[in-house]
């Protein structure tokens, strides 16, 4: 006792010590009153990627100097992608290195206070990359998924397992890549694994026990609504993908919970899922509480392109046609960027971000007008199979009234349908489509020798409210990149090239690069210690900080 | 030690093969390498192994394409299957072939589905070289085996990374389907130098080339005042002066051509 009592008066009395007050749900739903923290995938439950701190400001973000580098490979692990977005909470930074080795560091300096390496089962498999997108914070809990569908709970501190529960089948594709999104007393995770034939969905956890609470089918078997939108008598619904691949968001006042949804599945041949296949290329809003839902939008029905909804819902109000409304902005894989009423699921509006050609735009009812399907000849379809966007973070930024968009301009595939069939365990995605942008490979990334008519990339900005392109900033490259937006209006992000870089956020313009040697597959974030800011980027098989000059 | 590099090897195929996204270039070199190296035991439309149908996604192990490129690279002890010497990135370009090659629903005309692109070259090989050497002229252009200019193609691997029917084209029109590898630019710096070669690579604010005197240039865009593809080949067409068997000889010489390590 009078051991603990002396270390407690030795830590308190040191100058670098700082306050490490349990993250109560409190602090999530707040999380604009500590912009010093980063306590959510997204910077806060509205999922902006929108920091409130404004050291960096257009005008000195020239000065911006790398201050650590930290290698993401871990242990023992083949190079891989680094998409997670780190956290950080009262001066520590805690992120993940492919795919699942949870670390704990110190933010000024990147000095490792301990890792954490689960075992992971040899049958795991994944679509996309052993991956992982980040963790969740509660109290002195961290939360992360793991490729091989366990969700584990582990002291912030000790960087020990709390509890570790089997969310999911690995053997069947079933894989955990996402950051886990707290809401209240709950852990709220969902799989990826549309490739392989899963049936997705979205399930809560006990924050303190594991205990499953709720679990939504984000494809409804039968009884379930919304089950008519698949094929009557057919199993096609039991291998539906609808997978979760990004955190969602949550509004307290309306008390929702949102979520993107895959593709179904097969990907590629729609002809064993006649319907719309709920709720597939969808946003679901569900009462956190009991899982019920509340309402879906479909942003693709029957999707034939591959074109998930695995956006984050960014939640903002704004005056719409003459009154304040709460709306959801989303710029989606198809091609089109929505706004909707988050209290309802109306559709507002919806328009082309890039060339299109699969949809004639989409209807007063929210429905695309489409034009085109994948065909045994193959059929010619903009955007590409990546999308017009994919997974990579948007940014909306209250102060200009930009929703900043990561973009592949001009990019095409053709789809040519093949035969599928359901082996559990495999692919069911039928024939690959085919497309100019080579697949983003790690390390310094493939040569880029296309011309713009192939595809190129870009930030875009756009007046949520009027829906006017205000800006671009073109790049010779598609980026895989996230963007954050500052309330200083600087806009940070990267692409393929290996290039970090900040625009301004009003006029896009170039204000500063840096040159991080990888490609950047990432979501910027941004966060301060001691009073200094620091702006974080996963590139390569590194994490990158940067502050300004002292 | 062995067991490290095969580890990192079949890494960087994971990130190779982890996307959607196979080129149509992916697809056809994989092509080439599935008939010259896997259509012997498995059948050129994947199906002659029992309990296999590669084109149709069926196999006994491989769950999906990381499985399938780690197979093909180290094989399958105590079975039939060899381990190969294949890098990582011509593996994934056979898996990009077997997932591009599922038969087309109800259309039997996918030329892949059907046994493969590949058509044998008619003509002899060493009169091909001959004329590669002589009436072609095409040694002062291109290179083979360390031997020749840099600027155009270097045609090494000729033959396993083209079909002979696609070799024959180029010969005829050389302008017909130019590889995004094989594209020149002139660029025209704000001082009005002008600066040929073939592309390299890009990105937002520079460009890599090889220019007309065998030079690694790397421009930035910022001082260029124009940077242009250029939309014709320099290759001349050989429709008029090469005769239908000169043009056979000299694609079977060109499919000849299997690389340093065929």
């Amino acid at each position: 006792m009078r051991l603990r009592a002396t270390l407690l008066l030795v830590m308190t009395a040191g100058a670098a010590v700082r306050a490490q007050q349990p993250v109560t749900f409190d602090r999530l739903l707040h999380a604009d009153r500590e912009p010093q923290n980063w306590l959510t995938y997204s910077g806060g439950l509205f999922s902006l990627r929108h920091t409130l701190l404004t050291q960096i400001t257009p005008a000195n973000v020239r000065n911006l100097e790398l201050q650590w580098v930290f290698q993401t490979r871990g242990p023992a692990e083949p190079v891989e992608k680094s998409e997670a977005t780190p956290l950080v909470v009262d001066g520590v930074m805690y992120t993940v290195l492919s795919p699942n080795h949870v670390v704990a560091l110190d933010a000024v300096t990147g000095r490792m206070f301990w890792m954490f390496s689960p075992r992971l089962s040899p049958l795991a498999r994944v679509c996309c990359g052993r991956v992982n997108r980040g963790l969740a914070i509660l109290g002195e809990n961290l939360y992360m998924g793991t490729i091989d569908g366990h969700l584990i709970a582990i002291d912030a501190k000790a960087g020990k397992p709390v509890w570790d529960v089997a969310v999911s089948k690995p053997e069947l594709g079933y894989s955990l890549t996402v950051a886990p999104i707290i809401v209240k007393d709950k852990v709220i995770i969902g799989p990826a694994g549309g490739e392989y034939g899963i049936r997705g969905f979205i399930a809560a956890f006990d924050a303190k026990t594991g205990r499953e609470a709720w679990r939504f089918n984000t494809v409804p078997g039968p009884g379930e609504k919304g089950h008519d939108s698949w094929p009557a008598g057919s199993d096609a619904w039991e291998h539906g993908g609808g997978s979760i691949w990004v955190t969602g968001s949550y509004d307290p006042d309306l008390n929702l919970l949102y979520f993107g949804t895959g593709n179904p599945g097969p990907d590629w041949n729609a002809d064993p899922r006649p319907g719309a296949n709920l709720y597939s290329d969808s946003v679901v809003a569900l009462n956190p509480d009991t899982g019920e839902l509340k309402w879906h939008y479909q942003f693709t029905p029957h999707d034939e392109f591959d074109y998930d909804s695995t956006q984050v819902p960014v939640l903002t109000d704004m005056e719409w046609q003459g009154r304040q409304r709460k709306v959801m902005l989303w710029a989606n894989r198809n091609g089109f960027w929505y706004v909707l009423d988050r209290a309802t699921g109306e559709f507002l509006r919806g328009a082309p971000f890039v060339r299109v050609n699969w949809a004639e735009g989409i209807d007063e009812k929210g429905v695309p007008k489409r034009v085109l399907n994948a065909t045994p000849e193959g059929t010619l379809v903009y955007p590409n199979n990546q999308g017009a966007t994919n997974w990579y973070s948007p940014s909306f930024s209250p102060r200009t009234g930009m929703f900043y968009i990561p973009s592949w301009m001009d990019t095409y595939s053709t789809y040519t349908k093949g035969d599928v069939e359901y082996k559990a365990g495999n692919q069911f995605v039928g024939r690959f489509p085919t497309m100019t942008v080579p697949a983003l490979r790690t390390g310094p990334g493939a040569v880029n020798t296309r011309t713009p008519q192939e595809g190129w990339g870009a930030i875009q900005a756009f007046d949520a409210r009027t829906g006017e392109l205000k800006w671009q900033f073109k790049m010779a490259d598609v980026t895989d990149s996230g963007v954050l937006s500052t309330a200083s209006d600087v806009v940070f992000a990267g692409g393929r090239e290996g290039y970090f870089f900040a625009l301004n956020g009003r006029t896009g313009e170039l204000l500063w690069k840096g040159n991080v040697g990888g490609q950047v597959s990432a979501g910027p974030m941004s966060y301060a210690v001691n009073g200094r800011q620091y702006v974080a980027i996963n590139a390569g098989s590194a994490l990158f900080v940067y502050a300004l000059r002292q | 030690m062995t067991r490290v590099i095969a580890l990192v090897v079949l890494a960087a195929a994971v990130a190779a093969a982890q996307e959607h996204s196979y080129t149509q270039a992916d697809i056809e070199n994989g092509a080439r390498l599935y008939q010259s190296s896997c259509a012997g035991c498995h059948g050129p439309d994947g199906e002659m192994v029992p309990g296999i149908e590669l084109k149709r996604g069926q196999f006994r192990r491989a769950t999906g394409d990381v499985d399938l490129i780690q197979i093909i690279q180290s094989g399958i002890a105590g079975t039939t299957m060899p381990p190969s010497s294949f890098t990582e990135t011509q593996a994934g370009t056979i898996v990009a072939y077997l997932r591009s090659a599922a038969p087309a629903s109800g259309d039997p005309s996918n030329p892949f589905a059907r046994g493969g692109p590949v058509t044998i070259a008619r003509g002899n090989p060493s009169r091909g070289q001959a004329l590669y050497d002589g009436k072609g002229d095409c040694a002062r252009c291109h290179r083979v085996n360390g031997s020749g200019p840099r600027m155009a193609p270097d045609l090494t691997e000729i033959g396993t990374i083209r079909p002979a029917r696609e070799l024959q084209q180029k010969l005829v029109d050389p302008n017909a389907n130019i590889r995004p590898g094989n594209r020149y630019v002139e660029a025209v710096t704000r001082r009005g130098d002008r600066i040929a070669g073939r592309l390299l690579n890009q990105d937002t604010f520079t460009v890599q080339l090889l220019d007309g005197s065998e030079r690694l240039v790397s421009l930035s865009r910022a001082d260029l005042r124009d940077f242009t593809y250029l939309k014709t080949s320099p290759m001349p067409s050989y429709r008029d002066k090469l005769t239908q068997v000169e043009l056979d000889d000299l694609v079977a010489y060109l499919v000849s051509l299997k690389g340093l390590r065929p």
